[in-house]
């Protein structure tokens, strides 16, 4: 029983990584109808400057993910202005293989300016780790931190967009970017914010998965990355509390397939509980109906 | 009466077109051989021909989903896998039941083929029932998912038959005489080397011929009316599902037959990210955007090009994968940015497009 | 207007390719008369110091291994350690007078871009091979080279496969040897009865080491308590794994996988308080060099590895001086091996009286029974021998890693 609550935690850690970054890729998905698969690499990315910051300046983990945060937002708003605005109006599989060469060109970056050798990350993360039952279960600082920033970020992003300016204009975008426009509403501005909150929240995931697994490579980003996606599209992409879902579900149901079937298929076990839900229901858990137009 | 001599210049055309494309094929065969017999081919560039034409065949299998079907695969690859390894098997077992080597692999191309087609087939009903983003993803956790699997599997032959398992070698239960043919992660070795780049070449004709045929077939034209509007074809009878399946599984067993080729030409084959994984679906998908969605012709050579070009500049390898994404970038939002479309119109073509339009 | 946009890109792409296949031509007419022409192409190459001395030619010795992508310092190493033999060998007169040229090339750690590299070297006039590093690739370059019976030495390909062929050699243990080795030192020196077991089952080396393991730890008295697996795209949340050990009461882990992973494992384990005993293979060499590293984690961490860099005899304190004057990094045991390789290669072409004219055939049928006859002492053991099989025989040393060094044990 001990191991069992042990494993469901760590599986919400692992979960509340993701649940962040699929944030950042279904926030952009119901804004510019897009997938931005190159929203793994940012993290990544962000991963970078925290280790740059923190281990080679020697400076403190706050500066680092706040300087993670900045550049990452920069970059965010730089690749969506110069790669995915050109393409707003042209078919969603060009822009997704723009995103799949954005990918590609910021992990080969990263490979000619870091190295492929891999780097040891030093945790940004100082809380004590929490020893319940006796010591029988003990959980990590990371763990917990992890956890409150996922929670404190779904309130805040929720927040912003009921009741700022900023927010209302995002939804009416998502809604109509047509309508949106006769509304006085600046569209592209709008998009760029998202990509800027998305990149944003793409460097605190970073921060944090390193922290809780802490190795750094080009291709740290990837495949969480892939997973969040999968993760975004599992809870209905598009959706916010969906991204929290489908993050959360993922992370748990991937550490107790790992634990209790097996541990070489516990990747497949989660794509096909994907396949199956999205048999079940073909926009994912929260997502909307769409309705289509003749 | 003008309808129908439009409609005879209009298959003339593409008849003309598709024999390009064939001669491209062939005068390329022919060049090569003259070249090797000639001494003038590198053994580099042999070793290349025969992944050139599992490209290509990749590349063109995967225009039929993207360029014809319309639905984004991102889990091409996976099918590739499938053929691979169940040729592979298929020609390590029947080593002693068929000593010709060219019966042998005759029958092996048809085995990755049909073992790709049935993955297709159960991909391919689920999965064509979702649509855009949805479909992609889940081609891409098949993909993996297919993968994923391989790595587990433990096949053993001894004399009291085959022996499975997923859990590991020992668990076979072999005797001591039999042979593991399939050892999980470690996967197969000792394929026999039956590639070669005739049979490529012929594979790749094969592929074209295919291709080529469904595309200018009724079932081709109801497969593309499915893309062009989905709601449209459905109203006049046309059956969505039996002709997305279809070109699916037609996909499907191609890249099965790209697998079997890439299986027989290398004597060790394992599944891993960089062959069978979802870097891999990708990579022919550039293959098929650079060359042009729904070009056959042009994924094929953008494929030719695309493997040729990190080989040939070895000391940059450093810098490949940085020129692709920069081309990819550069060629999509060349290809597909509404404003320089139109810029292209007012300026580039300005008859052929007024010509086009009407 | 898009289908005229797509001929011209199609045109475009049919004159590069016409281009390139042009330039592969030439290419070929100038190989064989002089390497100055390859020169270029080729990402390394050590040509012997101050040219022609002695006027009998020079042994061209293609190396290949992953350069780049994750497994990149395997190869690094193994080229850094062969091109400091080979400079040495070339200082001291070449093997029978005739000077080494080395050209190494990157294969990625693929299959088919092994095959590649292989044929880039045949181009290059390559007339033995000191390859490849990683397994299996290996197994796919053997295929090749019996059938050109091109002579193949591979410093660390270590599945069963790699010396499958009677023109292949290896100089480091194969996958079972040391999974067998493992159990047996565990058992033997009672390090722990109950051990806990975590591998890469989508990697050749780690499950080969994994299989021969399990089967030979009954016979060692060793409990296995857990065993879990990971794969290469499942590789950074070890929690699960961990807490089985855990939970297993496994008093010692043992860990037959690469030193990336192993960085993290042990990285978790200690997050999660847990600290047993951890024993490795020559995967594990290379923990210490990650970058940012806390070594303090690496602590009582025991590997099989049979070189360790601060060995006190002579020969292994001036490899490692010399390497770490050449290349500012400490040599790890793939270094080693691909120094030992080209000295065995030197050593097995001097009693066969190899020279330089002889073509790769004739060098291959002469150092394949020369190798057999021949012991050297290298930097992972002494009296090295080599049976028909390509199996070489030596003994493992067993190192600990004390106050962030290698310290025997």
């Amino acid at each position: 029983m001990m191991s069992f609550i042990s494993y469901f935690i760590n599986g919400l850690s692992l979960g509340s990584v993701y649940a962040i970054i699929a944030l950042g890729y279904t926030m952009v998905y119901g804004i510019a109808k897009m997938l931005n698969f190159a929203h793994g690499d940012v993290i990544m990315i962000g991963g970078y400057v925290v280790f740059t910051v923190v281990s080679t300046m020697g400076l403190g983990p706050v500066a680092g993910i706040l300087l993670a945060v900045i550049l990452c937002t920069v970059l965010g708003v730089v690749i969506e202005g110069v790669a995915y605005r050109p393409l707003r109006m042209a078919s969603p599989l060009a822009v997704l293989i723009t995103a799949i060469g954005v990918s590609y060109l910021l992990q080969n970056i990263a490979l000619l300016v870091f190295g492929s050798n891999p780097k040891s990350f030093t945790s940004v993360v100082t809380v004590p780790a929490l020893k319940l039952a006796d010591g029988k279960l003990t959980i990590s600082g990371e763990t917990i931190v992890t956890i409150i920033s996922c929670v404190v970020i779904m309130i805040g992003l929720t927040t912003f967009i009921k009741k700022t300016r900023a927010g209302q204009a995002m939804l009416a975008v998502s809604e109509d970017k047509g309508a949106a426009q006769l509304m006085g509403i600046n569209v592209d501005g709008t998009i760029a914010l998202t990509f800027a909150i998305g990149s944003a929240l793409a460097a605190i995931a970073g921060a944090l998965l390193c922290s809780a697994y802490p190795t750094l490579t080009p291709y740290t980003g990837s495949m969480p990355g892939i997973k969040a996606f999968v993760a975004a599209v599992f809870g209905g992409i598009g959706s916010i509390p969906g991204a929290l879902i489908g993050g959360l579900l993922l992370g748990v149901i991937e550490n107790l397939s790992k634990a209790y079937i097996s541990s070489q298929l516990s990747d497949a076990i989660v794509f096909a509980v994907l396949i199956v839900v999205l048999l079940v229901k073909p926009t994912g858990i929260l997502g909307k109906k769409i309705n289509e137009k003749v | 009466m003008e309808k129908s001599t439009a409609k005879k210049f209009h298959i003339d055309k593409t008849f003309k077109t598709n024999l390009i494309t064939y001669s491209i094929v062939i005068a390329a065969f022919i060049i090569v051989q003259i070249l090797i017999s000639a001494g003038q081919v590198s053994s580099l560039m042999k070793g290349l021909l025969v992944p050139l034409c599992i490209y290509s065949i990749m590349a063109i299998s995967l225009n039929l989903t993207v360029g014809i079907l319309g639905e984004l695969s991102l889990g091409h690859a996976g099918f590739m896998c499938m053929g691979a390894f169940a040729s592979s098997i298929f020609s390590i077992s029947m080593m002693d039941s068929i000593p010709s080597a060219g019966v042998r692999f005759f029958f092996a191309i048809l085995v990755g083929a049909a073992a790709a087609a049935a993955a297709g087939i159960v991909v391919g009903i689920p999965v064509l029932r979702l649509r855009g983003d949805y479909l992609a993803i889940v081609t891409l956790a098949f993909g993996e998912i297919i993968k994923n699997v391989v790595n587990v599997l433990y096949l053993g032959k001894d004399s009291n038959g085959f022996h499975f398992s997923m859990k590991n070698a020992m668990a076979l239960k072999m005797e001591k005489s039999g042979t593991i043919i399939l050892n999980g992660a470690q996967g197969i070795t000792g394929t026999p080397k039956n590639s070669t780049f005739a049979i490529g070449v012929i594979l790749t004709l094969i592929t074209l011929f295919i291709v080529l045929n469904l595309i200018n077939s009724r079932s081709g034209r109801a497969i593309m009316s499915v893309r062009d509007n989905r709601i449209a074809a459905e109203s006049i009878g046309i059956n969505i599902t039996k002709y997305k399946l279809m070109a699916f599984t037609i996909s499907a067993s191609l890249a099965g037959v790209a697998g079997v080729l890439y299986s027989h030409n290398l004597s060790s084959l394992t599944a891993t990210q960089k062959n069978f994984g979802y870097n891999q679906s990708i990579m022919i998908l550039v293959f098929v955007v650079l060359g042009g969605i729904g070009n056959i012709r042009g994924s094929m050579i953008a494929a030719v090009i695309l493997t040729l070009l990190p080989e040939l500049l070895r000391g940059l390898n450093a810098y490949r994968m940085l020129i692709y994404a920069i081309i990819l970038i550069v060629m999509m939002i060349f290809n597909w940015s509404p404003k320089l479309i139109d810029f292209r119109k007012r300026y580039f073509h300005l008859n052929r497009a007024k010509k086009e339009r009407v | 207007m898009k289908k005229s946009m797509k001929k011209l890109l199609s045109l475009g792409l049919a004159i590069a390719m016409a281009a390139s296949l042009t330039a592969c031509g030439s290419g070929k007419a100038s190989e064989g008369t002089t390497a100055a022409g390859t020169e270029t192409k080729g990402e390394t190459q050590t040509t012997a110091a101050g040219g022609a001395a002695t006027g009998e030619g020079t042994i061209k010795i293609g190396g290949i291994g992953p350069i780049s992508g994750s497994t990149a310092i395997y190869g690094q190493a193994v080229k850094n350690g062969a091109e400091l033999a080979v400079n040495e060998i070339n200082a001291n007169g070449g093997i029978n007078g005739a000077k080494i040229e080395f050209n190494f090339q990157d294969d990625e750690n693929d299959t088919e871009k092994s095959v590649n590299a292989y044929n880039t070297l045949k181009d290059w006039g390559m007339q033995l091979l000191v390859g490849t590093v990683t397994s299996a690739p290996c197994i796919a370059v053997g295929a090749e080279s019996s059938n050109d019976n091109m002579f193949q030495l591979t410093p660390s390909g270590s599945a069963v496969d790699c010396t499958k062929f009677e023109n292949q050699f290896r100089v480091c243990f194969s996958d079972p040897n040391q999974g067998a080795a493992s159990a047996q030192y565990i058992g033997e020196n009672k390090l722990a009865t109950k051990v806990a077991v975590i591998y890469d089952s989508s990697d050749v080396y780690s499950s080969g080491i994994h299989d021969k393991f399990i089967s030979e730890a009954a016979n060692q008295g060793i409990e296995i308590a857990s065993d879990e697996a990971f794969t290469a795209d499942n590789n950074t949340n070890f929690s699960v794994q961990l807490q089985k050990a855990q939970d297993s009461g496994a008093e010692l882990v043992f860990l037959p996988i690469y030193y990336s992973q192993a960085a993290l494992i042990l990285a978790q384990a200690k997050q999660m308080g847990y600290a047993p005993a951890f024993f490795g293979c020559d995967g594990l060499d290379g923990l210490l060099t990650v970058e940012n590293f806390d070594t303090k984690l690496a602590e009582n961490v025991m590997l099989l590895t049979p070189f360790a860099a601060d060995a006190k005899d002579d020969l292994t304190q001036k490899f490692v001086t010399s390497f770490k004057e050449k290349y500012n990094e400490t040599p790890n045991q793939f270094a080693a091996d691909a120094y030992d390789a080209v000295y065995a290669v030197k050593a097995a072409a001097e009693k066969a009286g190899v020279t330089a004219d002889m073509d790769a055939s004739a060098i291959c049928d002469k150092l394949k029974t020369a190798m057999t006859e021949i012991s050297i002492n290298g930097l992972t053991g002494e009296n090295m021998k080599w049976s028909a099989d390509g199996e070489p025989d030596k003994a493992p040393k067993a190192v600990k890693i004390v106050n962030g060094v290698y310290t025997a044990m």
